[in-house]
């Protein structure tokens, strides 16, 4: 019997990604969202620009690669292009909320049935280590080397509560995978997302709060713990909005 | 064949896109391409295709390119300040080889510049645009019949070569009412193995990228492109050619400025002066053979352009600078009158600039 493997809609190429990153976690949560609703025949994936660039080579379905902060625009006219289709983005914080707000704002104001994955690790990755618009107040990156200021740089952007806001958006909701109980909300959330998608809900975001060992100079269980103890608490997790639940619910 | 009707430049580029095929179509308001937009809003709801306002130039360009990767004939238009927003989406368009079609209704510049017509967009559109070695098919139109007539021919041309096409016309020809007879597309619509469509479990992933990290794969991608350019250097000239039978003088000029050319050459022929014209069509692939062929039996060129002198570099370039080549033009929204351009012909003829 077997108990255990691979989704089918990753491939088998090894992921590039630093130890201790939690990425591979969240492309096996997708992965396995989309072997459970049995849509990777119908499924195209935009990969972003950060470290998760790659990701049309780990994801068993169509993909394209947009162009830094536009996949949400990208999959907008791949959705629309045939409705029938299931189309996600996978994109992280400097991509998303800082070179991309716009396109994200506005792909969830105008309800766009897509899914969107938002990894949020609150630095940039692949460039190095920079502040990211969700980096934490005080914390130290290369761009930010005695601690982001806030006087001078001002905040963090929280997309979730952001999003809330919009009468457009369907379902977001934001999620970690830092433990065992986290990450089981995770695949929970995500599938809830496709599945949305499959139902003609509109837009959904998944906000995976998630770990960059490497650049935050931390062990891989350390940088687990950094992420519960500070990130956490500034980005609470749950659900900020379902409107089918809540119109269900009326 | 249909009858001839009276439209807006902008207007029968639209509906003939929608007789090519196009039913996606990606849009943000800018002056003087706005009809472009308000005429697929009102047009494509009710023939089942996407019209679809976007939040900025840059969004629509790229959900042009998720429209194409996902195989459809998509289209975005705009003028010059919006095309510079789109020039990162057309550079990762040409960078994954996929085709559609862009318009820029041409106004004055730089910067904000102008709402007046203009031509000065010329090396932005035919040297690429946007970063890294590229082209795109550049389409000129200089009577509304052509704004339509391009379209179709932008996009099959697109679809043949897996590139990008634009359509560079300028406030004049988006804004004027000529008669227009609208034709049907004749050609099949492309095979497409590459786009997005979904695997249906059939087939592996089709991936569309233009990233590639090792030097030697991209050197190779782009070595692969151009060899593809060259064909189109090859096959796909176009230009129309105006009493050149025995011309001495050679008026070069497309759009609007042809227009007002094409009366300066009468003019001149009337006072005993051989003048000629050679209008490009396809401004990428330049028409240097038509240009070459012409060295042959000019004295000098006259290159009529509303801008500061952009192709006038290309006319030495087809012609190798063998023979003078004087410039006539207006910027900033300005247009030649047909007596500066005469004037222009008759110092060229007198042997002076």
């Amino acid at each position: 019997m077997i108990v255990f493997e691979k989704p089918k809609a990753l491939t088998d190429a090894p992921l590039h990604y630093c130890p201790g990153c939690t990425h591979g976690i969240i492309h096996r949560l997708v992965a396995e969202a989309i072997d459970s609703l049995d849509i990777a025949g119908k499924t195209i994936g935009v990969a972003s620009v950060g470290c998760s660039v790659f990701a049309y080579n780990y994801f068993n379905v169509d993909m394209v690669q947009a162009a830094h902060g536009r996949a949400p625009a990208v999959a907008t006219g791949v959705k629309r292009a045939d409705p029938s289709k299931i189309v996600f983005t996978y994109q992280g914080d400097g991509d998303l909320a800082s070179i991309g707000t716009a396109e994200t704002v506005h792909a969830a104001a105008r309800g766009e049935n897509i899914t969107v994955i938002f990894v949020n690790n609150a630095i940039y990755g692949m460039t190095g280590g920079q502040m990211a618009p969700t980096s934490l107040p005080g914390q130290v990156t290369q761009t930010s080397p005695y601690g982001r200021d806030v006087n001078t740089v001002g905040y963090p952007v929280r997309i979730c509560e952001l999003l809330a806001t919009l009468d457009g958006t369907g379902y977001v909701e934001r999620v970690a995978v830092n433990n065992v109980k986290n990450v089981r909300n995770a695949k929970k959330a995500i599938e809830k997302a496709f599945r949305r998608q499959t139902e003609g809900k509109g837009f959904s975001l998944i906000e995976v709060l998630s770990t960059c060992p490497t650049n935050w100079g931390k062990t891989p269980e350390g940088a687990t713990e950094w992420l519960e103890q500070n990130m956490i608490p500034y980005y609470p997790l749950g659900v900020y909005k379902d409107k089918y639940a809540e119109e269900a619910a009326k | 064949m249909a009858d001839k009707i009276l439209m807006k430049g902008n207007e029968a580029l639209a509906e003939a896109a929608i007789m090519a095929g196009c039913r996606h179509y990606f849009g943000y308001p800018i002056t003087p391409q706005t009809e472009v937009a308000a005429y697929m809003a009102k047009r494509m709801p009710k023939i089942g295709g996407c019209f679809l306002q976007a939040e900025s130039e840059i969004a629509a360009i790229n959900m042009c390119i998720g429209a194409a990767a996902a195989g459809k004939r998509a289209m975005t238009s705009s003028s010059s300040p919006g095309i510079s927003l789109k020039s990162e989406g057309i550079s990762y368009m040409a960078g994954c080889d996929l085709p559609a079609l862009i318009v820029n209704v041409q106004r004055g510049g730089p910067g904000l510049g102008g709402i007046q017509p203009s031509q000065s967009d010329y090396f932005q559109a035919t040297r690429g645009g946007g970063h890294g070695d590229y082209h795109l098919l550049v389409l000129a139109p200089s009577s509304v019949q052509e704004m339509a007539d391009l379209v179709s021919k932008g996009f099959d041309l697109a679809e043949k070569y897996r590139m990008p096409c634009m359509l560079l016309a300028d406030g004049t020809m988006g804004q004027m009412m000529e008669p227009v007879e609208l034709r049907e597309r004749e050609e099949a619509p492309a095979d497409k193995p590459w786009a997005l469509t979904g695997t249906e479990n059939k087939r592996k992933p089709n991936i569309i990228n233009s990233l590639a990290l090792e030097p030697q794969e991209l050197e190779k991608w782009n070595e692969e492109r151009f060899k593809r350019y060259d064909i189109v250097r090859e096959n796909e000239q176009m230009s129309q050619s105006y009493r050149m039978e025995d011309a001495e003088i050679c008026v070069v000029a497309f759009g609007i400025a042809a227009r007002v050319s094409q009366n300066a050459v009468d003019m001149a022929r009337a006072k005993g002066i051989k003048a000629g014209m050679i209008r490009p069509i396809t401004l990428w692939p330049f028409p240097e053979k038509a240009l070459k062929a012409a060295a042959g039996q000019c004295k000098a060129f006259v290159s009529v352009e509303l801008n500061m002198g952009q192709m006038i570099e290309d006319v030495k370039l087809s012609i190798e600078c063998s023979r003078p080549v004087s410039l006539c033009c207006r910027t900033g929204g300005m247009i030649p009158s047909p007596d500066e351009v005469l004037a222009a012909v008759e110092r060229a003829a007198e042997g002076g600039k």
